[in-house]
């Protein structure tokens, strides 16, 4: 019975896994091959054409983008990690009137749309001159985010309270004990963060969209954008250069995943701990 | 308490109050001043009272965008969810195998939607594409899933449900949390398989999956870049035109920043944040004859 039950579990993921993996097969190999054949939905790219990827780094300032979302992303990801845990030390570890209040406030800032904010904040950073640059696309993440503050909460919350208590007899004050007793243990928490936002800034085409107007400036996302009119839909028809470009975008975050993944799978469970 | 004990804890909340001060709380209150005026600008706000809202209700593509919307919510969500499920309790059986194919499912999650829509466009061309020759092996001819207005929709949910692995990963960790000794009760009191899913399972993930249900309606609702990037932008597309794949935020997005509107695209955000208000608060009251809370007394 319970042999039975695993045998149709895993012929149903294999069938799931064909499924979810194709799209990733077809787009590296179309991204490989010539331009007569990219739609051919063929397995293998034959004739086989690597210099897609050649053509696609002279038609574009690639590197220019991938350096501009490394640098985005870092700072998103760091200036999150860091506003958060300090955020979230606050609730976890400090007692003050009003700290369930605010704490809901917090969580109710999860539920809010986006999309309702879009417009005044970005005449807010066009009123201090930054509309057009790569600022508002990190800067934001220096006052923490909910959804991180509620993650590392809960890890505070976890530690246990006697080497709180041990740094206290120390003499510790609060931010020593935050500094020295708190982030270090907290290390795993800050990675979840770290890699959740690392992706969410890489993968965000909007902001990119609101704030970037020059090509100098623009993320991988936001240039695929630009190479996908320019290349394909409604545009010269290589599509070729389109997918290598989009195989380009996606590695970094396939490779992180692989690294990670442990800490994407934490943070997701944590997600709903406390429900 | 000395004094800086007092004032700690201010001290590490200061980041955040002050964020949401400048861009929640304040943003919010100048989107709604905003939304009874007309502003490009280029020239000052001026006050029009409630005419923002009375063309929300004329302009027919905000209906469009509206109906689009909800259509896509209302295919979206369900299938996501049932998927997920699925997905989930085929990767709770499968045991250390399923390490593997759980990697693999959460992959497409990590892709840029960018990357994604690009690759869909592909793969949904109704002549070429490789989802209507799997189709075509079966006997069916599949539509043209990028250009038939009837079809644009349904192909984005159907793209859209390739990231179903962050709620598969959710629902893995919440079934894995439920007590075996209440499925061995149940096999004990001879209950079949749907039985337990029904009685065991449902009621006991049942608090997730309500989590699950209203974080991807809010989501949904705000859907905007895998339909932006596969029919608008610079290409001026089949789809565009006869607007099929018109979402309440590209439209929005569009007044805001195309045509600088920027009094209306507030009354539109407005108008869509007590949509996604009523919508959750349904959701919540429904909740309440649904949603099983372990120790609860009825």
């Amino acid at each position: 019975m319970r042999t039975r039950g695993r045998g149709v579990a895993l012929a149903g993921l294999v069938v799931a896994a064909v499924a979810f993996g194709y799209p990733f097969a077809w787009l590296v190999s179309a991204s490989l091959k010539d331009r007569a054949h990219v739609f051919d939905n063929a397995l293998l790219p034959v004739p086989f054409a690597p210099q897609n990827f050649v053509e696609v780094w002279r038609a574009v300032p690639l590197l220019t983008w991938i350096g501009n979302s490394v640098a985005v992303g870092v700072a998103a990801a760091v200036a999150a990690t860091l506003s958060s845990a300090v955020v979230a030390y606050g609730f976890a570890r400090h007692r003050f009137r009003g700290r369930g209040l605010l704490f809901g406030l917090v969580l109710a800032t999860m539920m809010l749309p986006g999309a309702v904010t879009m417009v005044p904040v970005y005449l807010e950073w066009h009123a201090v001159g930054l509309a057009t640059t790569q600022v508002p696309l990190w800067a934001q993440n220096l006052f923490g985010s909910a959804f991180y503050i509620f993650l590392l909460r809960q890890f505070f919350l976890g530690l246990p309270s006697e080497v709180f208590d041990a740094a206290r007899v120390d003499g510790a004050g609060p931010l020593r004990t935050f500094t020295s007793i708190a982030l270090p243990l907290a290390r795993p928490g800050m990675v979840v963060v770290f890699v959740f936002e690392l992706r969410s800034a890489w993968t965000d085409l909007i902001k990119p969209l609101i704030y970037l107007r020059e090509p100098q400036f623009y993320t991988l996302p936001r240039g695929l954008k630009t190479v996908l009119d320019r290349f394909g839909q409604g545009g010269e028809s290589q599509w070729e250069i389109v997918l290598a470009a989009s195989v380009v975008a996606t590695v970094p975050m396939i490779v992180l995943f692989l690294c990670a993944q442990r800490y994407f799978v934490r943070g997701l469970v944590t997600q709903h701990v406390e429900q | 308490m000395s004094r800086t004990e007092r004032r700690a804890p201010w001290l590490f909340l200061s980041p955040w109050l002050l964020g949401f001060a400048a861009f929640t709380a304040g943003p919010m209150l100048v989107s709604l001043w905003l939304s009874f005026t007309r502003y490009d600008m280029l020239t000052p706000a001026k006050f029009v009272g409630t005419d923002n809202y009375r063309e929300l209700f004329t302009d027919p593509k905000v209906a469009t965008a509206l109906g689009n919307t909800l259509f896509f919510t209302v295919l979206h969500v369900p299938l996501q969810i049932v998927l997920a499920l699925v997905l989930a309790s085929l990767l709770r059986r499968a045991g250390r195998a399923g390490g593997v194919f759980r990697t693999l499912l959460y992959l497409p999650v990590m892709t840029p939607p960018v990357a994604l829509a690009a690759l869909f466009l592909l793969l949904l061309n109704g002549q070429t594409g490789a989802i209507n020759d799997v189709l075509g092996w079966f006997g069916f001819t599949g539509p043209n899933w990028t250009t038939d207005p009837a079809w644009v929709k349904p192909g984005l949910v159907l793209m859209s449900l390739w990231t179903v692995g962050s709620t598969a990963v959710i629902y893995l960790a919440a079934l894995t949390r439920v007590p075996p000794e209440l499925y061995e009760a149940a096999e004990l009191d001879g209950a079949s398989p749907w039985r337990r899913f029904r009685h065991v399972t449902l009621p006991m993930i049942s608090g997730t999956v309500y989590f699950t249900v209203i974080v991807n309606t809010i989501a949904s609702l705000q859907v905007f870049t895998e339909a932006y990037v596969m029919f608008y932008g610079n290409a001026q597309t089949e789809s565009a035109r006869d607007d099929s794949a018109l979402f309440y935020v590209i439209y929005l997005f569009q007044q805001a920043f195309g045509s600088l509107r920027m009094g209306y695209a507030s009354a539109m955000a407005w108008a869509l944040f007590l949509v996604i208000a009523l919508i959750t608060a349904i959701q919540v009251r429904m909740s309440r004859r649904l949603v099983h809370y372990e120790g609860e007394v009825r």
